[in-house]
């Protein structure tokens, strides 16, 4: 296997996107399509008293309201409406079910109509009343009614009495703020109707076999009537891991009136939607006066729903990053009346790891110690949650590298020492740590006599280059230019994924193109073999390769027979095996990835202004499949790294329960004009154990750690600690 | 949205017969605010009377050696027409600071200068806002305020106005030409916008039936010694937490003419002639600016999450003064404040 792989590959989707050929769920066509706009709840808690749509109904052009009295049939079990990534507790939300509102944004009705603009207009004129109840969202003030959640990990040692006969300490609260993901594209489903009772559904989505396995529970449908599609999605960064309201509304919408329909969101609605959870997080640190750790404890308190308990890793990373005999973790959630949150990139590493880095931070500045000094110092080679090694782990490369990349050597370590002109400079530092996991997938490979293969699987490709990975692996594993492959995905017809998410779909499809292109190496050398007088004549299967479009012996070009050729002489014009590739199951090693990320600031004290000058992110995430598309992944976490740090926060309201920022004019993520140079590294890090390719996944881990390294750079710079992000002018100023 | 009727103008004229003979009508130009509001249910017109094809788009030089710039100019065309670069840079500046090219592409002179506020409760019409509905109160004063206003607010509204360009213009000393049924009439730019008192829903004194023709830039341009600095919670694409437009005239280290507006602080431009006066004759210094900025900032108070503005605002306007007196001015295409 040579060839594509680990090079900087173009997008095989690129020119698709620019040109705008490639389609998205809300651009499919259909005859008689209806257009479907939501009217959400106005209020966070109640019940809807009155839901007059009479007003409504007469505007000329609209065709029907739904609503939770006037609908077709919804599953009224909760296991119909659990998909694949619902929380194990609680029971999810059902759009349109009952009279309850349990968050402020709920869709409560669906106005339909010929088109979108009259049913837009037409659902201002829904009338509706609630009998309002007492409703609390405010994390801050309801921290006290927390109740813990199951997590894996065990206590070590007794943190506690560690913790206070540690020589030197550091604990403090981290809050991080919820934020939204706000992916360019607008959740949208078109929705197209047969005429015969089944239904194409074009999604905006993470998985498309989540979705349809969804919609036939909660529609009671069988799996063949319906096919749920979504080539191309315009990020969604977990928001599309579970199924949305517009696909239900769409669906339902469609199964009422027997015609197509499309739904679309419009930005503010999509804050109705998940969201990654407010948190606060202390973390303790206790260490000996050599800098060697003694203790940890890590508590985080998050934001959910009261319906549903969504929880992920804050705190356990330190037990993959930092030696420590003692330790004491714990998720903590408070009920509020808002939505479920869900999957933000890196969900739980992006919060909890900021927490920690802050806080290894400022025991560094307690010790009198370099911040890397005291990340070797306290560096774990293996995971202390299951005392397991890891199957790689280049953390220590990824901080030489960026050290030296970055010029740390040169770092006065005194905050405020470092200057440029009136600028106050800062370089900060912090470890980022995600998981490598990986997933069953299958994958159908189509070769045909004429040396094009199509490659295809039900996974999306969420604009991470899920397209273009599958083509460089099968272009490889079959020998063929990677013109000739076609890559198919995101039909729920295709064969089985999960959703994409996690940073899993990299190695899992990678694999599974690999399995189903080995099957094919095998019946290619049966055919080849069986040409009288074949060149290939004697040879065992092992010994043959696919290359340039044969099949040779390898290492030996001259014994080889063309692709064409073999199958020509077997009477076949294609040659077609699906496979579900699954990965052996190894407890006996941690999988991870890391990365050292380095950051400078400017900060112009007097205004409060802060500039990210210069980020090195130094990642060790195995074998990188495309080193071009591999580092897009890692920039665009990077500049998302320097949101968490300085611009988003979803800002409500408390006393109306109501989202006050809800638009990307006023919700903040770094413009143009806020970054500067980005630098990503990708450490070499060899692993034959995680699997075949040495495949990691870098979706997230980009992200942990950026915000930390602002934060620890910011201190640097000015010796202010701001540990509530984001770290606005105001909280430097104040 | 509601719906609404749609009418093309043809000239002023036309404009005052169709908004005399519909009071729910407003008028269209580059529909960036009015559409938005619109789509939020916030503007609820019977009738657009569009004025985007109406001759006003000329920049013209006056006798007086002033310019006149058509109230339709758009504000692209606006920052880069060659007498503002080279005669009224602080104008050009200010604009450049605001919105993002796409919409100064489609903002027009007189749409920026009757943009209505961000604050986040107008826009929400659940929420109570004696600006959207008079007397329903005002959530942002026990509420969420950190870009409310710390100048000139009332009980009613601690609302801003968020327009950039009106704070460059109201350092120029502009003027608003205006047409309505009763003929012409001019004012100052800085008694165009009012301050909220107990009718925060009045944002200017333009009256009903009235529009804007065009605005007057006196032959003044302080195109060596000026600046506008906008401080935001991003570099770019963002609004005013504080701007400030500062324009002087030197006379060696000696400064013979002062101008300086407050943006982001009040519900219209902050201009206090008394700030200007305290640097006539004084030598450019910090001191002396800091004392200009505290005059300027004379009565401010803050509310529960602006505190930040007060220093921030102060501190701002020394270092706008600093960028103008030294001929360096705030560049507004740099990922940098100076
Ligand atoms: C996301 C976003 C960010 C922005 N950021 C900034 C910023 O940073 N700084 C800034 O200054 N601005 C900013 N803006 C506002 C922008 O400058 C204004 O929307 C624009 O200037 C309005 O001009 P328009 O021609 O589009 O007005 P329209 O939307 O057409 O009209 C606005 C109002 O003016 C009235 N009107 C228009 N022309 C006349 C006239 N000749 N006489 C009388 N009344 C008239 C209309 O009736 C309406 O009430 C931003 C806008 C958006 C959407
Ligand atoms: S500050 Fe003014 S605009 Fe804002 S809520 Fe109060 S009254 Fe309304």
């Amino acid at each position: 296997m040579n060839g594509y792989v680990g090079t900087p590959t173009s997008r095989v989707d690129g020119r698709a996107k620019v040109t705008g050929a490639a389609k998205y769920a809300g651009e499919f066509a259909a005859d008689g399509l209806l257009h479907g706009f939501i009217v959400d709840a106005t209020v966070p808690r109640g019940r809807i008293t009155r839901l007059d749509t009479s007003d409504a109904l007469k505007v000329k052009g609209v065709v029907d309201v739904l609503t939770h009295t006037h609908r077709v049939a919804l599953a009224d079990k909760d296991e119909a409406w659990k998909d694949e990534v619902a929380p194990e507790k609680g029971s999810p939300f059902r759009p349109l079910y009952d009279d309850r509102v349990k968050f402020n944004g709920q869709p409560i009705a669906l106005v339909i109509a010929e088109d979108w603009e009259t049913a837009k207009f037409a659902a201002t004129r829904v009338r509706v009343e609630y009998e309002q109840e007492a409703f609390a969202t405010d994390l801050e003030t309801e921290r006290g009614t927390s109740a813990k959640v199951d997590q894996p990990h065990k206590p070590r040692g007794d943190a506690a009495a560690a913790l206070a006969g540690a020589a030197v300490r550091h604990e403090a609260d981290y809050v991080l703020p919820t934020e939204h993901h706000n992916p360019m594209e607008l959740y949208a489903t078109t929705a197209v109707w047969d005429g015969s009772g089944s239904l194409t559904v074009y999604d905006k989505t993470q998985g498309v076999q989540n979705v349809h396995k969804y919609l036939c529970g909660v529609f009671d449908m069988k799996p063949e009537d319906i096919r749920v599609v979504s080539p191309y999605v315009g990020g969604a960064f977990g928001s599309g891991l579970r199924p949305q309201h517009q696909v239900v509304l769409a669906t339902l919408a469609a199964l009422a009136l027997k015609r197509s329909v499309r739904v679309v969101l419009t930005r503010q609605q999509m804050y109705g939607l998940g969201y990654r959870p407010m948190t606060i997080e202390r973390v303790a640190l206790g260490a000996k006066s050599d800098g060697t750790l003694d203790a940890v404890t890590h508590e985080a308190i998050a934001v959910t729903s009261r319906y549903e308990d969504f929880s992920r890793n804050d705190t356990g990373w330190a037990e993959q990053l930092y030696k420590s005999p003692n330790s004491r973790l714990s998720h903590k959630l408070v009920h509020l009346d808002v939505a479920t949150p869900c999957d933000m990139r890196a969900p739980g590493a992006a919060t909890g790891v900021c927490a920690l880095e802050c806080a290894m931070d400022e025991l560094a500045v307690a010790l009198k110690l370099d911040p890397i000094e005291l990340r070797l110092k306290c560096y774990s080679d293996r995971d202390q949650s299951e005392d397991l090694p890891f199957s790689s782990k280049q953390l220590r490369e990824c901080y030489a590298r960026g050290a030296e990349a970055f010029g740390w050597a040169r770092r006065n370590p005194a905050p405020r020492a470092m200057r440029d002109g009136k600028d106050l400079v800062g370089w900060g530092m912090a470890t980022g740590v995600w998981e490598a996991l990986q997933m069953p997938v299958a994958v159908r490979i189509v070769l045909t006599a004429n040396g094009h293969a199509e490659v295809s699987c039900a996974a999306s490709d969420i604009g991470t280059g899920t397209y273009t990975i599958m083509a460089q692996v099968a272009a490889d594993a079959l020998g063929l230019p990677i013109g000739n492959i076609d890559v198919k995905l995101a039909d729920s017809t295709l064969p089985q994924a999960p959703v994409e998410g996690g940073s899993w779909m990299a190695a899992s499809s990678a694999h599974a193109v690999l399995g189903a292109a080995e099957d094919i190496r095998q019946e290619l050398a049966r055919l080849a073999k069986a040409i009288p007088d074949s060149p290939l004549g004697g040879l065992n299967a092992s010994e043959m390769v696919l290359v340039d479009g044969t099949i040779s012996k390898a290492g030996d070009k001259s014994r080889a027979v063309a692709i064409a050729d073999a199958m020509r002489h077997g009477k076949l014009e294609r040659i077609e095996k699906q496979k579900l590739n699954q990965f052996a199951e190894d407890k006996s090693h941690a999988r991870n990835t890391h990365s050292a990320v380095f950051a400078e600031v400017k900060v112009d004290e007097e205004l409060g202004v802060i500039r990210v000058t210069r980020v090195v992110s130094a990642v060790a995430a195995g074998r990188i499949l495309n080193t071009k598309t591999g580092r897009s992944q890692i920039m665009g976490s990077v500049v998302w790294g320097i949101g968490m740090a300085l611009h988003e926060e979803t800002v409500m309201d408390h006393r109306f329960g109501r989202i006050m920022n809800a638009n990307i004019g006023e919700y903040h993520i770094p413009v143009n004009a806020d970054i500067h140079d980005i630098d990503v590294i990708f450490v070499d890090e060899p692993d034959d154990r995680i699997n075949k390719l040495g495949v990691k996944g870098l979706g997230e881990i980009g992200i942990v750690g950026v915000p930390a390294a602002i934060a620890n750079a910011v201190y640097h710079a000015t010796g202010k600690r701001v540990r509530h992000f984001p770290i606005t002018l105001d909280k430097l100023l104040g | 949205m509601n719906n609404f009727q749609y009418s093309r103008a043809n000239d002023v004229a036309d404009v005052i017969r169709l908004l005399a003979a519909d009071p729910g009508a407003k008028l269209i130009a580059g529909g960036t605010n009015l559409i938005d509001l619109m789509k939020e249910n916030v503007e609820r017109p019977s009738r657009l009377i569009d004025i985007s094809r109406l001759p006003l788009r000329n920049v013209e030089e006056t006798p007086d050696q002033g310019l006149r710039i058509g109230a339709l100019v758009p504000n692209s065309d606006l920052a880069y027409h060659p007498l503002i670069e080279q005669r009224y840079p602080l104008l050009a500046s200010a604009i450049l600071a605001g919105a993002s090219a796409q919409l100064r592409n489609m903002a027009s002179v007189g749409g920026n200068l009757m943009q209505r506020t961000r604050c986040a409760y107008f826009y929400d019409t659940t929420t109570p806002c004696n600006k959207r509905e008079p007397g329903s109160g005002c959530s942002a004063i026990d509420g969420l305020n950190r870009n409310h206003a710390i100048l000139g607010a009332s009980n009613s509204c601690i609302a801003t106005n968020p327009s950039d360009m009106s704070v460059a213009l109201a350092a120029l000393g502009a003027l608003v030409h205006i047409a309505g049924p009763t003929g012409e009439r001019t004012i100052a730019l800085t008694d165009f916008h009012r301050i909220p008192g107990d009718k925060p829903h009045v944002d200017t004194n333009l009256s009903t039936g009235e529009i804007i023709t065009a605005i007057g830039l006196p032959p003044r341009g302080f195109a060596r010694n000026y600046s506008y600095l906008k401080i935001r919670d991003r570099l770019s694409y963002a609004f005013a937490l504080v701007s400030v437009a500062a324009a002087l005239e030197l006379e060696g280290n000696a400064i013979s003419e002062a101008r300086l507006a407050l943006g982001g602080v009040a519900h219209k431009p902050w201009r206090r002639l008394e700030a200007e006066a305290a640097l006539r004759g004084q030598a450019a210094t910090p001191d002396h600016f800091g004392r200009a900025a505290d005059l300027l900032l004379e009565g401010a108070v803050a509310g529960s999450h602006n505190g930040f503005k007060l220093e921030l605002a102060r501190r701002a306007v020394v270092r706008t003064l600093m960028q103008a007196a030294s001929g360096t001015p705030q560049s507004q295409a740099h990922k940098k404040i100076a």
